[in-house]
């Protein structure tokens, strides 16, 4: 089987870009970080690929609000070239900053704001897919995810989740405790074709078993691994 | 624009709980929101396109009417770092609108019910720092950097016929802070020239002769007075004594030791390690976000300074008791509750946002730091194992990357090596730097990789650039020209722009054809760069400004003209015989009582606030065991892929230097090395970094205690084989109140130890494990009180006795501890350190959630046994069936202490069981205040300690429950 060519995304201050890298390559991807200028530059990187993920971090520092700058590079300099690679069958996935990035565009529903605790949070939670998701990145995975979140700006608010449930757009619900109040303990949605994922935590930091906490006593396993998901988006991706 | 939030504003409540903890209980109705002035000839439709970018309709309100009603606005002072505002540039740019100028503010509302005094005070002592922001009643007017035109010339400072009076009011005038003496050979230096120097010379040579950057007192040399002698004996300099120790000890994985911006090992063929930890004090006592967010900045550019990959940062932190009344803060002081907030703010600010763990640390309090807090910032660094650059070059470009110059920071480098006072937050203004971490990203983005570009690097740091310049000119000479640095704004001085401590900027000396390959380079990832000059080769550095030359010093008279220091010390006389035990009434009590102390109580409530997880390489976290919220030893970082890791361990106790600071150095580095052997480094292979925070050393008592750790240090790290690489002192850590009174801080060193772990998959944490097993001691437990945290919780006797020893076996204990794990013999272990073998016993139950029975002690007397902080002891738990190996591995130097259990109850013998929820609870006190701190305090219907509970359930307890117990009262908390 040859390696799914994947990008990923990264701009100025994105920081999980090679994490995210590394788990791609080891869900069976040929991944390769491309810089956000790069990609308006020479949108045929996009062509290439058939799958890409936009890492999480800083992007801009989260001035005048986490991802909104990156979304204006992107929507401005992409066009709708991102929904043309999503309209070709091709999954994308946000992860934190991502996520916020691809919020910002129209390419998934609602917002990211403020963890209501008002202040960054970094710890390891339970992720549980949810039973009517659409999404192609999790809905084969029978087991619980276990990662970390590494975020100021990720309580998840949208109008009307219920209906975005029954629509199969919740992905991913948190498990152990809500960390930043988002509605409906919401931790990653879909786009109504299930191809694009974004999600506040990050499997791409839970790939080999030793990364859990609590390896040393027994806890987490493969089954867990956020590389699961990696795996999932790879898969789809080498049907094309 | 004024922007609100649609949901309740967290911020909001962050205030209303400072407010309470300063005794303002009744605040009436408080609103916040975030302004955006935006100046420029804006159609309709341009204002709509803004709105639109600025407000996220389901986050948030915004509308460009001026707010009216009760409120202050708070806004930058002009000049400081706003990154947000350059960000509305950017964006006005993007959506091709024409703006003028921009910038940021906050605006805060209150009701009627407040007081006009109380608000007042809430503004000044909560909100506002007059350091970097500026506030006013009602509306703000925003205010743009004076873009005056600079004069562009240097001013000649006469100086060749002062006397010596003269020249201490130039010294006062400049805020020089050099010594009568320095001055004199200035002066001679100049009178041999036939002329006076510009300013721009006279604040260069302030610089580089700062005790900042030129460690005087490490460097000078010492007449040491015995006690009870009159004779001194002259010494060596205290940093020639740490370089012999190094070259004595001569190990072989030590590539680079005391040269440059950080030492250099290599334990594994093929990759080294750069380390460095770094102090910056003085700018977080006065702007505490801003010191402690350029404190890891700074260090982080010192590992990008020796060519390598920034991995990970550590910090220790030291602040005045946060429950300080307001009456006896003293004058000009930040109240500790804010310096503590800001500084962990500051710190989590930069590591999370430039993508760097931010790993080991530790957090200590004492009323001695309430004027002066320390903050040390470490970083660890990693590369392909290469030659060290050994540029510059005749001929090599001097090009400056990074961002652009400002009139922030000038002066840094005296101002930190200054005594402060009630008014050094008004002085010290334009000494305060604000760090912009994605700038810093994206040097290291283009950086790393682009080792073949250049000759020379070393980052901008104190002194800026005529550091900078002038380190990497020495030998060689210079000539540069200031107009050619990018400026935030018009109107810097010469001098300014040559001494600005202007953040994130690195320089490089480029040979001529590499400079293009660096420019596409820097082009690629956004990052500012500029050649303003060359290395000449004649070992003069010039600056000029334009045509006009503003300085022109011979280099050899920059860096080797200060003339040595003599400095007088009176060693100290610790009690070493003697030893005194303690009356413990209810050790139960007592335990409990110091699991609550700050110093031991849990730091979750700072650890989650960094991102320790970024990059996957953290192994073993600050935070560990059952529930993750068991303190661990020492940190292991290990990349998912590899086989081995490097683990990180701090060593610290002041408290142990106000009775005797040689046995406190020796302890400390114990420390450091346990806490590294005790996760799974092997003590053969372990680098150690020294930070000095202490007081005025021209004080002879505060020289001698400065000398006898200096001594410590040494024997202990020729004890443990393990060489210090780098170090840095932080001296003047005083500050004289506004009563006139000195307040020094009390000894403070902090070592770290950096080891190499074999094997990865071995590591070992101290949380219990299996009922059954077998708990033993290592190293031996002596009647040692003096500096105990025993005695900060029930008060110092009129005897303290001794401090801790040094343990002449540690080293081979250690070693044998080392190959018990090796061989997979143990199943947790923990040091024995603040608190005791009780404390000790305590945290092990607190990281399994397991009981322990003792019932031997290892010492007769019962408060010794419990809470004597004897050093180079640790706990293990074995497995039964490996207690003979392990105690064939130890030469049956161990004692057994009991077993785990699980029955929930620490055991101890003749003493009631105590719970392990009730240490659980003492241990997790401090979370809960502190989490409350930043916690919504309206709405929320649940206990503090229901809401840590839930915030930090075992993830694989979660996945045993059910989904439709999910909704059990301990959710929906936030």
């Amino acid at each position: 089987m040859s390696r799914v060519p994947a990008l990923v995304i990264a701009g100025p201050g994105t920081n999980r870009d090679r994490d995210v890298e590394m788990a791609l390559d080891l869900a069976g991807a040929d991944a390769r970080i491309v810089l956000a200028n790069e990609l308006i530059n020479s949108p045929r990187h996009l062509d290439d690929a058939r799958l890409a993920v936009v890492a999480g971090g800083f992007s801009y520092a989260d001035s005048l609000g986490a991802g909104r700058m990156l979304a204006l590079d992107l929507t401005l300099g992409l066009g709708d070239r991102l929904h043309t690679f999503v309209g070709r069958g091709r999954p994308l996935l946000g992860i934190c900053n991502g996520f916020q990035v691809l919020s910002r565009t129209s390419l998934l529903p609602g917002s990211l704001g403020h963890n209501a605790q008002g202040a960054f949070d970094c710890r390891w939670v339970v992720l549980e897919h949810a039973p009517k998701s659409n999404s192609i990145w999790t809905n084969e995975i029978d087991d619980t995810i276990h990662c970390p979140i590494a975020h100021g700006e990720g309580r998840y608010v949208h109008p009307d989740h219920v209906s975005l449930e029954a629509a199969g757009q919740v992905a991913l619900r948190y498990r152990s405790t809500n960390p930043n109040g988002s509605v409906g303990d919401i931790a990653g949605v879909s786009d109504p074709t299930g191809l694009v994922l974004g999600l506040m935590p990050h499997p791409e930091n839970h790939i080999v078993v030793r990364q859990h906490p609590h390896h040393q006593r027994g806890g987490g396993g493969s089954a867990h691994l956020g590389l699961r998901i990696f795996e999932a988006g790879v898969a789809h991706a080498n049907q094309l | 624009m004024t922007i609100r939030s649609v949901d309740p504003d967290p911020r909001i409540s962050r205030i209303t709980a400072a407010a309470s903890a300063l005794g303002f209980a009744r605040l009436g109705r408080i609103a916040i929101a975030d302004l955006v002035h935006i100046e420029g000839d804006l159609s309709d439709v341009d204002l709509q396109r803004m709105h639109s970018l600025l407000v996220d309709p389901l986050l948030q309100m915004g509308t460009w009417n001026i707010p009216s009603g009760r409120a202050v606005e708070i806004g930058l002072l002009p000049g400081v770092t706003d990154t947000s505002a350059d960000a509305v540039h950017r964006a006005a740019d993007a959506l091709g609108l024409d703006i003028d100028h921009a910038s940021t503010g906050l605006r805060v509302e209150f009701d009627d019910q407040l007081d006009e005094a109380s608000m007042r005070t809430i503004v000044t002592r909560l909100l506002v720092n007059p350091i970097v922001e500026r506030w006013a009643d009602g509306t703000i007017q925003p205010t743009h950097p004076n873009s005056d035109d600079a004069t562009g010339v240097a001013r000649t400072i006469a100086v060749r016929d002062l006397d010596d009076a003269s020249l201490a009011a130039i010294n006062a005038e400049r805020s020089l802070y050099l010594d009568p003496e320095e001055l004199r050979v200035i002066q001679r230096h100049f009178a041999s020239l036939d002329r006076d120097p510009t300013d721009v010379e006279i604040e260069t040579l302030a610089q580089t002769w700062s005790e900042h950057c030129a460690h005087k007192t490490f460097r000078a040399i010492v007449n040491a007075t015995e006690p009870g002698d009159t004779e001194a004996t002259e010494r060596s300099p205290l940093m020639h004594q740490l370089r012999s120790c190094t070259d004595a000890i001569a190990a072989p994985f030590v590539r680079s030791a005391f040269v440059g911006n950080a030492g250099v090992v290599e334990f594994r063929k093929g990759t080294t390690l750069a380390l460095k930890a770094e102090t910056h004090n003085h700018p977080s006592a006065v702007e505490p976000f801003g010191g402690a967010n350029t404190g890891v900045g700074g260090v982080i550019r010192d590992i990008l300074g020796i060519a390598h990959k920034p991995i990970a940062v550590t910090d220790i932190l030291c602040f005045g008791p946060t429950d300080l009344p307001l009456s006896e803060l003293p004058e000009g002081s930040l109240h500790p509750q804010r310096v503590e907030a800001g500084v962990i703010g500051g710190i989590a600010d930069y590591g999370n946002k430039i993508g760097l763990p931010t790993v080991a640390g530790a957090i200590l309090y004492d009323p001695a730091y309430t004027t002066n807090p320390l903050v040390f910032a470490g970083c660890i660094g990693t590369a392909p194992s290469r030659p060290l650059h050994v540029g510059p070059h005749p001929g090599d470009r001097v090009i400056v990357l990074g961002g652009a110059t400002g009139r922030d920071g000038i002066r840094g480098a005296t101002f930190s090596s200054a005594t402060m006072d009630a008014t050094t937050g008004e002085v010290a203004g334009a000494s305060v730097q604000i760090g912009d971490p994605i700038v810093e990203k994206l040097l290291i983005d283009v950086l790393v990789g682009a080792e073949d570009m250049y000759s020379a690097i070393t980052d901008c740091g104190a002194g800026g650039l005529s550091s900078a310049i002038g380190e990497m000119a020495e030998g060689i000479g210079a000539n540069v020209d200031l107009t050619l640095v990018p400026r935030k704004y018009p109107g810097l001085e010469p001098w300014e722009v040559w001494l600005s401590e202007a953040q994130e900027r690195m320089v490089v000396s480029v040979p001529p054809r590499a400079v293009s390959a660096l420019a596409n380079r820097c082009a690629m990832h956004g990052v500012n760069w500029s050649d303003v000059g060359s290395f000449t080769g004649d070992g003069i550095l010039v600056v000029r400004n334009g045509e006009e030359v503003v300085a022109e010093l011979d280099s050899a008279f920059l860096h080797d003209g200060r003339p040595q220091r003599r400095m007088d010390a009176s060693m100290p006389d610790p009690q070493r015989n003697g030893a005194t035990s303690r009356v413990v009434d209810d050790p139960e009590k007592s335990l409990l009582a110091l699991l609550r102390h700050p110093n031991i109580a849990s730091k979750a409530a700072t650890i989650h606030r960094y991102d320790h997880e970024i990059l996957g390489a953290t192994l073993v976290r600050p935070l560990v065991g059952a529930a993750s919220d068991g303190p661990a030893d020492g940190v292991v970082l290990a990349q998912p892929t590899d086989q081995h890791g490097i683990a990180i361990g701090i060593g610290v106790n002041p408290w142990f230097g106000l009775h005797d600071p040689e046995a406190m150095a020796f302890a400390a580095v114990d420390e450091a090395v346990r806490n590294v052997v005790a996760v799974g480094a092997d003590p053969d292979r372990i680098a150690l970094l020294d930070n000095f925070s202490w007081g005025d050393p021209r004080r002879k008592s505060t020289m001698g205690d400065l000398v006898a750790a200096v001594d410590g240090c040494c024997a202990a790290a020729f004890m443990f084989n393990a060489p210090f690489v780098s170090g840095k002192d932080s001296l003047n850590n005083e500050y004289i109140g506004g009563d006139g009174e000195r307040h020094a801080v009390p000894p403070t060193l902090v070592i770290t130890a950096v080891g190499d772990v074999p094997d990865a998959d071995r590591c070992v944490t101290p949380d219990l494990l299996t009922p059954g097993n077998i708990l033993m001691l290592i190293g031996s437990t002596e009647m040692e009180f003096a500096g105990s945290h025993f005695d900060l919780v029930h008060g110092v006797p009129d005897n303290p006795g001794v401090v801790p020893a040094p343990d002449t076996d540690a080293a081979i204990h250690y070693r044998h501890l080392h190959a018990a794990i090796q061989a997979g013999l143990i199943v947790s272990c923990h040091d024995v350190s603040e608190g005791g073998l009780a404390v000790a016993l305590a945290e092990m139950c607190i990281g399994g959630r397991l009981g322990a029975t003792i019932n031997n002690l290892p010492h007769d007397d019962l408060a010794t046994a419990l809470f004597s902080e004897s050093i180079g002891r640790i706990i293990v738990e074995v497995e039964e069936r490996s207690t003979p190996a392990f105690l064939r591995i130890m030469d049956d130097d161990a004692v057994i202490l009991g077993e785990v259990s699980e029955s929930g109850l620490l055991s101890l013998p003749d003493i009631e069981p105590i719970p392990v929820s009730d240490l659980v609870d003492a241990f997790n006190s401090r979370i809960d205040a502190v989490t409350a701190s930043f916690d919504e305090t309206g709405g929320t219907t649940l206990a503090t300690t229901e809401r840590y509970e839930a915030n930090n359930t075992d993830t694989d307890q979660a996945d045993e429950r059910r989904p439709d117990q999910r909704g059990n009262g301990k959710r929906g908390t936030l």
